[in-house]
């Protein structure tokens, strides 16, 4: 793809091949937070940020590894960033709100092992994505991931008024649900041409 | 720095209750495979599991390659397990498994361009499998390092058997073919919709229905022996 436009990119990163449903990143948040819609819009939100902040420094330090032709280091370096960009937004959460805080509970720090981010760190370096796409690239990134998420809640909260019979109960319902989810959205492909 | 925090790691770990050195059995190897089956039973490191099972050629390219990783950074990490300080054990975790990603994404690079190819970015995102870190986390830091590689080589082994059991259904659905063989006649009409990314997520679905479906059996009939036995 040689150069796309920022919009294109929003709405490939974004619906087209949307981080959960379609590239299978990110699954266990997915299915571990999306039993309410309060949490998963929290999660999602934490997770776009963290998203935006390590997508801007790996782009920094991918020139840097290019530059210094270390560019066997780069998972290293990438993971590294991630750490501590989930350090920052820990802390930040911790201190301004706490109760936020203790909803999200085990999976903040788990953001850091969300392979959606390090797929998103890598992705935007195989594509040679420049400065300002891949910023947008990181935003669509994260507000895919914050729909899938929020759909998924929706229907998970409906489903809790369902009556199921007990053996489907618990996970096999939920990979059911996330597959009809990623049915639906097959549908956008081929949207916004040729990807890859 | 490293030998003063050595003897500090040693009382504490004699302290700890939790820090049991487990003996070798066969269990240490079983466990990975069924009964804590990293996929099936604690619905770790997903995915994967989903993204790569398309033919049963990519799931056990995968199931290796994690497996390898498994074993080698399983095994630093007990080695290390006396000189890594507690505050910065996880980031000293994940730079080793990365250490051994690299190793694997440059091996695989090198000897199968087309696996290297069709696995994509998946061969660099088993650093963030959580297996690995779990595994390394729960199991090697306080462990003997043979025990570590036993116990690693079972997880990776249930892995990669989870792995295939989802490739290999996912081929012969949506494409009529196992390892690239032709199954069917020129009838057989693809499933098309098994190899994308949807039949991903029916295909473990429907595999954990029919375990928890096995289980639910099992436990109505030791009811029912139970039941039996108590009146008899």
């Amino acid at each position: 793809m040689a150069n796309p436009s920022l919009p294109l990119i929003f709405l490939d990163a974004a619906v087209v091949n949307n981080f959960v449903l379609a590239l299978f990143l990110g699954i266990c948040p997915f299915l571990g937070t999306s039993a309410k819609k309060e949490t998963a819009l929290n999660m999602g939100l934490a997770t776009s940020f963290v998203m935006v902040v390590s997508s801007l420094s790996a782009y920094g330090v991918n020139w840097l590894l290019v530059e210094l032709e270390l560019e066997f280091l780069r998972l290293i370096c990438f993971i590294a960033i991630i750490a501590s960009a989930v350090q920052l937004v820990e802390m930040f959460v911790k201190k301004y709100s706490p109760a936020l805080f203790r909803s999200l509970g085990i999976f903040l720090p788990l953001i850091t092992t969300n392979c959606a981010i390090l797929g998103l760190a890598l992705f935007q370096t195989a594509k040679e994505y420049d400065f300002l796409q891949s910023l947008v690239y990181a935003l669509g990134a994260g507000t895919g991931f914050m729909l899938a998420l929020m759909l998924m809640a929706g229907l998970r909260e409906k489903l809790e008024l369902a009556r199921l019979p007990t053996v489907s109960q618990g996970a096999a319902m939920t990979l059911m649900l996330a597959g009809l989810l990623s049915l639906a959205f097959m549908g956008f492909a081929g949207l916004g041409g040729s990807h890859g | 720095m490293a030998e003063a925090s050595q003897p500090a790691a040693g009382a504490k770990t004699a302290a700890d209750p939790f820090n049991r050195q487990e003996t070798l059995t066969a269990d240490t190897f079983l466990r990975g495979l069924w009964e804590e089956n990293p996929v099936f039973v604690m619905l770790l490191g997903m995915c994967p599991v989903l993204a790569v099972t398309n033919s049963a050629i990519n799931a056990l390219g995968m199931g290796l390659a994690t497996t390898f990783v498994l074993l080698g950074s399983g095994a630093l990490v007990s080695l290390l397990r006396h000189w890594i300080p507690k505050q910065v054990r996880i980031a000293s975790y994940i730079v080793i498994i990365a250490t051994f990603v690299t190793v694997v994404d440059y091996a695989i690079h090198a000897i199968s361009l087309e696996l290297y190819a069709s696995l994509g970015a998946f061969i660099q995102l088993i650093v963030v499998n959580c297996i690995i870190l779990g595994r390394a986390e729960a199991y090697a830091s306080n462990q003997r390092l043979l025990p570590t590689l036993v116990n690693g080589l079972g997880m990776g082994l249930g892995f990669t058997l989870a792995l295939f059991s989802l490739g290999a259904v996912r081929e012969i659905l949506g494409n009529g073919t196992l390892f690239g063989m032709q199954l069917f006649g020129d009838s057989f009409q693809p499933w098309l919709v098994m190899i994308l990314p949807p039949g991903g997520f029916f295909v473990l679905g429907a595999w954990l229905l029919l375990f928890a479906w096995l289980k639910q059996r099992r436990e109505r009939r030791l009811l029912a022996a139970a039941g039996a036995a108590a009146h008899g």
